[in-house]
């Protein structure tokens, strides 16, 4: 059903005309973090006003739409999100990865391969990879204006130190084509590979900071290490207890308050994919 | 041999007021020269213009970049004047905090300028951090601890291990004993006057401490009211003051 009174995809044409400029921009020079007039959007920043705004400025009547939060289709700022296009533009919705043509995010990169011709949308609470460490926004531009990126290393080295291997586990800073530092948004560094030499579009919307950037189709995206310490992914000792993956991304959940846990793929379709084609955990061949 | 760094009419006004005006002086390799004079003598503004951290109104400041000669600094575009800053000069503040980054450990402090040069090696980082704070006379065995857990002398070598680790061939020094007790005052001038041989840096000391400069500096340049009022070699200067300020300056030591 959709809503009648609000323009296709809520946006007004000249708004949405801005962003596309912006985005324009954003993959002509991948990484770059260009500024654009963020709007109020009927939902908290935090939430996705960025990605939502994106989404809202790339959508076609044909286009078909699948939301993802956490990895999962069914959380509630999925659903909301998902349902909100298609109220307000009345594009086909789908949760299946292969089927989308635009893929809004947030936190994961599906587990099923992207293709060429989809269009990833995340959602970023702090696009400035540099922010920790240098407040001043002034100083941030002018560092990746001069590509002065070596005390992002420090960060590194002090996570070694402290810790002994890097252990920043999502959000993990990569240098984009060879030039910018980029912050991924808080996917974990376990989906940071899937950024490289994509064969999707990749944009991202901070609402709040009111910045886009993207990363075109094929680019590299490179994950900054040590030599003697590199860039490695999460690893888990057991496979999904649902799907009995070993080569997906999982989550932990809390099973009694003993102790019980089990780890399920976070990639909920992916996970269901899987279970439909036969494969089974040792959660479900317990229980059958 | 060609001076390291040439520095002629150099003048900073704030409004109507003068920073500095008018000074000039060539620095040869492997020579310390100290600047001295009373609060608000324009010491500091003379420094932070040598530093590129203020604008110049007027005169210029020639560095020998290696293998180009020398060059006025005002002619570099601003990422070869900040690759310059990190590699070739040092800058040791008077307050150890505004030179340390202090959220992050020792090792990372000494290790940062190996790293933004491009160093990727973490082994060989925390090696050379721990070598250089060993030939400050810190315990490497420190390595990470973070630098408020330092008493404040030894914050101060930290920050010069920071600086030297990419072996500069020029140190700009604010008052880098300032707020030091005595003792801890003489080791770290003791330590200074030692690495300035051994690695032939040449070195500008802004100082108030006429003690500081007779034992590291070779030559002097006494400011008063932001212009250079006498200048000359470190002994000549402290021992035959020929200005009415420097005489005074010098009368103005108080004997034990």
């Amino acid at each position: 059903m959709t809503t009648s009174g609000y323009n296709f995809a809520y946006l007004d044409e000249q708004t949405k005309r801005m962003l596309r400029r912006a985005l324009l921009k954003a993959v002509a020079i991948p990484g770059y973090q260009v500024p654009f007039g963020s709007r109020e959007m009927p939902l908290p920043y935090g939430w996705g006003t960025g990605g939502i705004q994106v989404t809202a400025a790339i959508l076609g009547t044909n286009d078909v739409l699948k939301v993802i939060d956490q990895g999962s289709d069914d959380t509630v700022n999925a659903v909301n999100i998902r349902r909100f296009f298609a109220r307000t533009a009345g594009v086909a919705t789908t949760n299946r990865t292969p089927e989308a043509t635009v893929i809004q995010t947030r936190h994961r990169i599906p587990e099923t391969p992207l293709a060429a011709g989809q269009i990833m949308v995340y959602q970023v609470p702090e696009p400035e990879p540099l922010h920790r460490l240098e407040p001043r926004e002034a100083v941030t531009r002018k560092l990746h204006a001069l590509a002065d990126y070596g005390f992002m290393h420090v960060k590194l080295y002090e996570d070694i130190a402290r810790y002994g291997h890097i252990a920043t586990t999502y959000d993990y800073p990569v240098l984009v084509n060879d030039r910018y530092l980029m912050a991924p948004s808080p996917i974990p560094k376990f989906d940071n590979p899937k950024l490289n030499h994509s064969p999707a579009l990749q944009l991202f919307g901070a609402g709040r900071e009111k910045r886009v950037y993207a990363v075109p189709p094929y680019t590299k995206v490179e994950s900054l290490d040590f030599e003697d310490h590199p860039f490695s992914v999460q690893q888990w000792d057991a496979p999904c207890a649902l799907c009995g993956a070993s080569d997906s991304f999982l989550d932990e959940v809390v099973l009694d308050d003993v102790g019980g846990r089990m780890f399920v793929c976070s990639d909920s379709e992916y996970c269901s994919n899987r279970q439909a084609a036969g494969h089974a955990g040792s959660a479900v061949k317990e229980a059958a | 041999m060609n001076p390291l760094l040439q520095v002629s009419g150099l003048t900073k006004r704030y409004g109507a007021r003068i920073g500095c005006a008018d000074v000039g002086f060539s620095l040869w390799p492997g020579e310390v020269l100290a600047v001295v004079g009373e609060s608000g003598s324009g010491k500091s503004t003379l420094l932070n213009l040598l530093s590129t951290r203020l604008a110049a109104d007027a005169g210029t400041i020639e560095y020998a970049l290696l293998g180009r000669g020398l060059t006025d600094m005002a002619k570099l575009s601003e990422a070869e004047r900040r690759w310059l800053l990190r590699t070739d000069w040092g800058f040791v503040e008077q307050n150890p905090r505004d030179g340390l980054r202090m959220n992050v450990s020792a090792g990372a402090n000494v290790g940062e300028r190996l790293m933004a040069t491009g160093a990727r090696h973490y082994g060989q980082i925390r090696s050379t951090a721990q070598d250089w704070m060993a030939r400050v006379e810190l315990d490497p065995a420190r390595i990470d601890e973070l630098p408020a857990q330092f008493s404040g002398g030894m914050q101060q070598r930290l920050q010069i291990a920071r600086n030297l680790v990419t072996k500069p061939r020029l140190v700009l020094m604010d008052e880098p004993t300032a707020g030091l007790d005595v003792s801890v005052q003489a080791r770290l001038l003791d330590l200074l006057r030692e690495l300035v041989t051994s690695f032939g840096l040449a070195a500008v000391i802004v100082t108030h401490d006429l003690a500081v400069a007779r034992l590291l500096a070779h030559r002097l340049l006494v400011m008063k009211g932001g212009r250079v009022v006498e200048t000359g070699l470190t002994d000549q200067v402290l021992d035959d003051p020929q200005h009415p300020y420097t005489q005074l300056l010098v009368s103005s030591i108080l004997q034990v």
